[in-house]
């Protein structure tokens, strides 16, 4: 596990930004060009204003205006330029880095050891890949454009103001601040209120999703009523609780404005009183007019502005370390041990299997297989045999190297399987399981998983074989029809067909493979039976069996109990000894 | 949206008066320049005193401390109607999606009545309060604004109108720019999001493949599509700041050099503190503007949520029933069940699901049902609690069409055990007690014991108070199985239903339970759906479906001589010997 402190979280998130430095340096300058702009205009718009007053300027000086008009004009053209530039970079940036970021994630995802995969839900890793790098990337934009303005702004404003009249600037200096703890307190009073509000919510949503998802089950046994009572009780319960949080956090923006109103007031008053009584500007450096205060009441309006702004920035910027915790969690997570240097590659492989004193468990604390040994010569039929949840998915684990053993010897023709690269073993098996898998894509692409180089006639020779070809030509554009995600609308049954057919493309040595049970009708899984067969022909084989026919014909049966293998033999053999695997032939296949 | 406003009825005072209130916080607001401008023109230049000054800068406070009471008041009033509005929505939606039949639900989808029910009222809510709140505010600003500027001078409105219709082209043209673009986006991320989770699910076959590299490939291909849009469309929408602060900034050069020609003329038409008013309410349209824009993107939402909440809400119930349905089952009527040429078809399905069945049934005896999967076996029992209607033909229980019963009357005499077996949120007993609200524990115990489920309770450290959690997750699929059993058993159903329900059993369990329920004395006519001829063989009557047809009927020794698929399906499951060996 990676370090979740939000320390090393924001070391890692510098790293990953050190290939932009040359955009970070031209995000900055853009900032500090739009944040001067921004404040140098109405410093003009002021002077404009002051070149106004008829009293001292009977004739008013047109030239001098137009002076600037010019200059005015320039830095507003500067400052959009600038400012759009910065959205650019900043984009840019953030875009980049979340592209880089995603990409990392999924490069270690082929990487890691199936062990962090099955101790995860899909839905949690799918999520830190999307959600979370999205949040990832608001917090990082936001703080980009927003943060980094806001602060420059708030400084910029505050020079100027104090050079303009620095009484007024003490009254803005001294009364912002309000609004900000008005913001805090309302914030912190609204966040208990709003989390009854989601918990509530939570409660509701559960009980929506329990009730109308089983909504069949509901009405057969005519709950309707009963329910309907219940959910409004919760319903009664989330609208007062939702009234307090919406209510009591829609204040913050009115609070604030009225803050704002009061410190507009002020500057007005105290600007007035400035020009009225001669001995109060006296004090001031610089010579006071109306344009000034002009100036200085639009600087009183925008310096509350970015305030509020930061503090929203800061909450997302949190929630973004947060997310970017979770990601790296991926990204850094420590990759199966790669294929030793010297590792050999697996070829010609007549299919001689050997277990030898193997040793295995998922948790260091539940031991699991314990002094394993299996000898399958090359050709034979292999049943794993075992109520359901026996851990069949354990033996596959090993044979394929998802999993390493703890201790012991696996071996394929008398080579250790440790000491060969994982990509040549695995491509000596070929595996169905029972919970098929296909990719969004066309079946020919499918099909050709394994043998990319394939061509038609092998495709459809591989169909045909497999009994696949003929619901294949009745999809709609044939062996082009485009699969949605997981199959889409084909059957549990033409699913597996299709696996079958994958591997009848490739016909690798050695074979794992996973009889259907109840869900497949029998015309189907007759077909899949026959595929098996011809598949079986001459290659050493692990089915998962359920049918009593293969279980007999098989060379070994393996009896499964509780994730551990503990009968083994042939059905004869077995059936002498009166053990599990007796008395589970007797309970389910003997009526 | 217009068909929802009716929820809207009981709060009709706050959804006036909370827009009511934010006007006239607007209008507050939009008092301020003027008397801004009246302390320049009056109070600095015309000497009228320092009292003057300080009691503008007092009115100044005034018409904040009145636009807080009414911004307060407004945020209330609007709060409580929207959130009174989706208390009355959820509620009636509820009530609807039980409402709706079988066929309806399969329409459409539990996932999607979910989210209808969640994050689409949510939606709605949201939009309504927003309405209440901005949107008499922000256009009333707006255009305030431009009206204050009409009243200050002619001229300087016009200049005000010419630049507001500016502004609203770029802010609004750039929305509809970007929103469609942005849908892109969203496309693009969805196929990401795919991508990943393929990635994980298929896990074991990509690496049994070694498409390890491939995957990682085609991945960065999507991302770097999905990085090239999202780029595209931030190159558009990092336009609108820059553009409006340029509109407005020319306006107030405009303005002031309007401004400027006036006062020169000397003819006191315009005077230093009324162009500073203009200046000042130049200022506030911008903010208001990009409020506006926000406020349209969240209404536009809401406006598709509504939409799709109204489709269930309209949806008309589409179970058919005779005018009366008051007919009570008599004990008399024979035969008992009677399926007279029964088609049934899902929606608009090319192919029936169940094509022309015809049999009767007896009080208390068993039906076997079996078939491949799409046979049809589900269907033909969910007929029986009139969980669907009959294309053409009819089933009748007691001699009565099941549609001229009150369905409720009529799903009160099944006992039906689905095929998911699902347990509730609650104790062992309140799930039990669904079955007969009023179930004693004796009633219920009986009842778990027929269901052989007795051991699952001893198991249990607090019986009958055992909590059983969300779906039922601290109980086995085979422990699930039996209490579901139990719970249709509990109301001593006259016709029970068993849905693929042993099939986490084994073979001596399965055998046990049939067996006690035969001894029922309140003797239930049985339904067995099964994938296996053991659990059925025993049935006073076997029906073999096969693609919606019945191609079987009669007793398992019967069928195992004359029909072919029966006796295929079971020599599968039995290899010949096998089969002698039992």
């Amino acid at each position: 596990m990676a370090d979740t402190s939000s320390k090393t979280i924001l070391k890692r998130i510098l790293k990953q930004l050190k290939g932009y430095k040359i955009l970070l340096a031209a995000t900055i300058l853009f900032a500090l060009i739009t944040v001067a702009g921004t404040l140098a205009v109405p410093v003009f718009f002021g002077q404009v204003i002051d070149l106004l007053d008829i009293e001292k300027f009977p004739q008013i000086d047109f030239k001098q205006i137009f002076d600037k008009f010019i200059i005015i004009g320039a830095i507003i053209g500067v400052t959009c330029v600038a400012q759009w530039l910065m959205g650019v970079v900043n984009n840019r940036i953030t875009f980049h880095i979340v592209k880089d970021i995603r990409e990392e994630a999924f490069a270690n995802i082929q990487r890691l050891p199936l062990k962090f995969i099955d101790a995860h839900s899909y839905g949690d890793i799918v999520g830190r890949n999307i959600a979370d790098v999205d949040q990832f990337a608001d917090g990082l934009l936001m703080g980009f454009t927003q943060l980094f303005t806001g602060v420059l702004t708030i400084l910029g404003t505050l020079v100027i103001m104090f050079v303009l009249n620095w009484i007024i600037a003490l009254i803005v200096f001294v009364l912002t601040p309000l609004s900000l703890f008005v913001a805090k307190f309302i914030a912190s009073r609204t966040y208990s209120m709003f989390k009854k509000t989601s918990e509530i919510r939570g409660e509701q949503t559960a009980f929506i999703d329990e009730m109308v998802g089983n909504l069949k089950v509901v009405q057969a046994f005519g709950r309707e009523d009963e329910n309907l009572e219940k959910f409004d009780e919760v319903n009664e319960r989330l609208t007062k609780a939702s009234l307090k949080s919406i209510f009591f956090s829609s204040l913050t923006n009115p609070c604030t404005r009225f803050v704002n109103a009061i410190v507009y007031a002020a500057v007005a008053l105290a600007g007035a009183l400035i020009l009225i009584i001669p001995s109060w500007s006296a004090v001031l450096p610089v010579a006071f007019s109306v344009g000034t205060l002009t100036s200085l009441l639009s600087y009183a309006n925008q310096y509350t502005k970015p305030f509020n702004e930061i503090s929203g920035v800061i909450t997302e910027l949190q929630n973004a370390i947060a997310c970017a915790g979770r990601i790296y969690e991926i990204i850094d997570e420590t990759p199966q041990t790669p294929d030793s240097p010297t590792a050999e590659t697996l070829e010609n492989v007549s299919g001689d299997i050997n277990f030898e004193n193997v040793y295995f468990s998922y948790t260091a604390d539940k031991k699991l297989i314990e002094n394993l040994n299996i000898s399958a010569k090359a050709g034979q039929r292999i049943a794993i045999v075992g109520p359901t949840g026996c851990g069949k998915t354990t033996l596959i684990n090993l044979l394929m190297r998802f999993y390493d053993p703890t201790d012991g010897k696996i071996s394929v023709d008398g080579k250790n399987v440790l000491s060969v690269t994982r990509k040549s073993l695995r491509k000596n098996y070929g595996m169905v399981l029972q919970d098929t898998w296909l990719k969004s894509g066309t079946v020919r692409e499918n099909i050709a998983m394994g043998k990319p180089e394939a061509t038609e006639d092998e495709i459809i020779a591989a169909a045909k074989a497999a009994h696949s070809h003929k619901f294949i030509m009745q999809l709609p554009n044939g062996y082009d029809t485009v699969l949605a995600e997981d199959g889409g609308n084909l059957s549990q049954g033409q699913k597996q067909l299709l696996c079958i057919t994958r591997i009848m493309l490739c016909l690798p040595p050695m074979l794992i493979l996973d009889e259907a049970t109840s869900s497949i009708d029998t015309r189907t899984e007759q077909r899949i039976q026959r595929a098996f067969t011809k598949l079986m022909n001459g290659r050493t084989s692990f089915i998962v069996a359920h049918r009593l026919s293969t279980i007999k014909e098989a060379d070994l049966i393996l009896v499964m109990n509780n994730g551990n293998i503990i009968e083994q033999g042939t059905h004869s053999e077995l059936l002498e000894k009166g053990g599990f695997y007796a008395k589970l032939y007797n309970s389910q296949f003997a009526a | 949206m217009r068909k929802l406003l009716k929820y809207l009825k009981n709060f009709k005072v706050q959804a006036v008066l909370a827009p009511l209130f934010k006007l006239l916080e607007a209008c507050f607001e939009l008092f301020v320049p003027m008397v801004v401008a009246a302390i320049v023109d009056n109070g600095i230049k015309g000497g009228v005193g320092t009292g003057y000054v300080v009691y503008a800068c007092l009115i100044l406070v005034a018409l904040g401390v009145v636009g807080l009471i009414s911004a307060v008041s407004a945020q209330y009033f609007a709060a409580k109607a929207a959130v009174g509005f989706s208390k009355e929505l959820r509620h009636d939606l509820f009530k609807k999606m039980q409402s709706l039949s079988y066929s309806d639900i399969d329409g459409l989808g539990t996932g999607k009545m979910i989210t209808r029910m969640t994050s689409d009222v949510n939606q709605v809510q949201n939009g309504v309060n927003m309405v209440l709140r901005l949107f008499m505010r922000s256009p009333f600003i707006v255009f305030g604004a431009m009206i204050m500027a009409f009243v200050i001078n002619v001229t300087a409105g016009g200049v005000f109108a010419a630049s507001i219709a500016v502004l609203c082209a770029v802010v609004f043209g750039i929305m509809l720019v970007s929103i469609p673009l942005y849908k892109k986006v969203q496309g693009n991320l969805d196929k990401v999001t795919v991508s990943t989770r393929e990635t994980l699910t298929g896990a074991r076959v990509i690496r049994a493949f070694c498409k390890e590299e491939d995957e990682i490939t085609q991945y960065n291909a999507k991302n770097a599509e999905l990085t090239k849009s999202q780029l595209f469309v931030g190159r558009i929408s990092a336009l609108m700041n820059p553009l409006t602060y340029a509109i407005v900034n020319a306006t107030i050069i405009l303005l002031l050099y309007f401004g400027a020609v006036k006062i020169n003329a000397g003819n006191g038409e315009l005077t230093q503190g009324q162009v500073l008013a203009l200046y000042n309410y130049m200022s506030q349209i911008l903010v208001e503007l990009i409020k506006l824009a926000n406020l349209i993107i969240t209404v536009t939402k809401s406006f598709a949520c509504a939409g799709r909440i109204n489709e269930i809400l309209e949806m008309q119930p589409s179970l058919k029933h005779t005018a009366d349905e008051n007919a009570v089952l008599t004990d008399s009527a024979e035969p008992f069940i009677k399926y007279e040429n029964v088609c049934v078809n899902y929606g608009n399905a090319t192919v029936d699901a169940l094509e022309n069945i015809t049999f009767s049934v007896e009080r208390g005896e068993t039906v076997g049902i079996i078939g491949g999967t799409g046979a049809g076996k589900t269907t033909l029992v969910n007929l029986l609690p009139h969980f669907y209607d009959a294309r053409s033909g009819a089933v009748y229980i007691g001699g009565k069409n099941v549609n001229t019963y009150n369905d409720e009357e009529l799903r009160g005499i099944c006992g039906i055990v689905p095929q998911r077996a699902v347990l509730f949120e609650g104790t062992i007993r309140e799930n039990m007690q669904w079955g007969k609200n009023d179930a004693s524990d004796e009633e219920i115990s009986s009842a778990i014991a027929t269901a052989q489920a007795a051991d699952v309770i001893k198991s249990k450290e607090k019986g009958l108070d055992e909590i059983v959690e969300q779906g039922g997750k601290n109980f086995s699929g085979g422990q699930r199985q039996r209490l579901t059993i139990a719970r249709a058993l509990v109301r001593k159903p006259k016709i029970l239903i068993l849905d693929d329900s042993a099939s986490a059993l084994d073979y001596a369990t399965d055998a046990a339970l049939r067996q006690s329920l035969k001894k029922l004395d309140y003797s239930p006519t049985v339904f067995i759906i099964s994938q296996r001829t053991s659990s059925i063989k025993h049935a006073d009557k076997i029906i073999v479906l096969d693609g919606g047809k019945m191609v079987g009927f009669g007793t398992h020794d019967e069928l195992l001589k004359t029909n072919e698929i029966y006796s295929e399906i079971h020599y599968s499951q039995f290899r010949k010997e096998g089969a002698q060996d039992g």
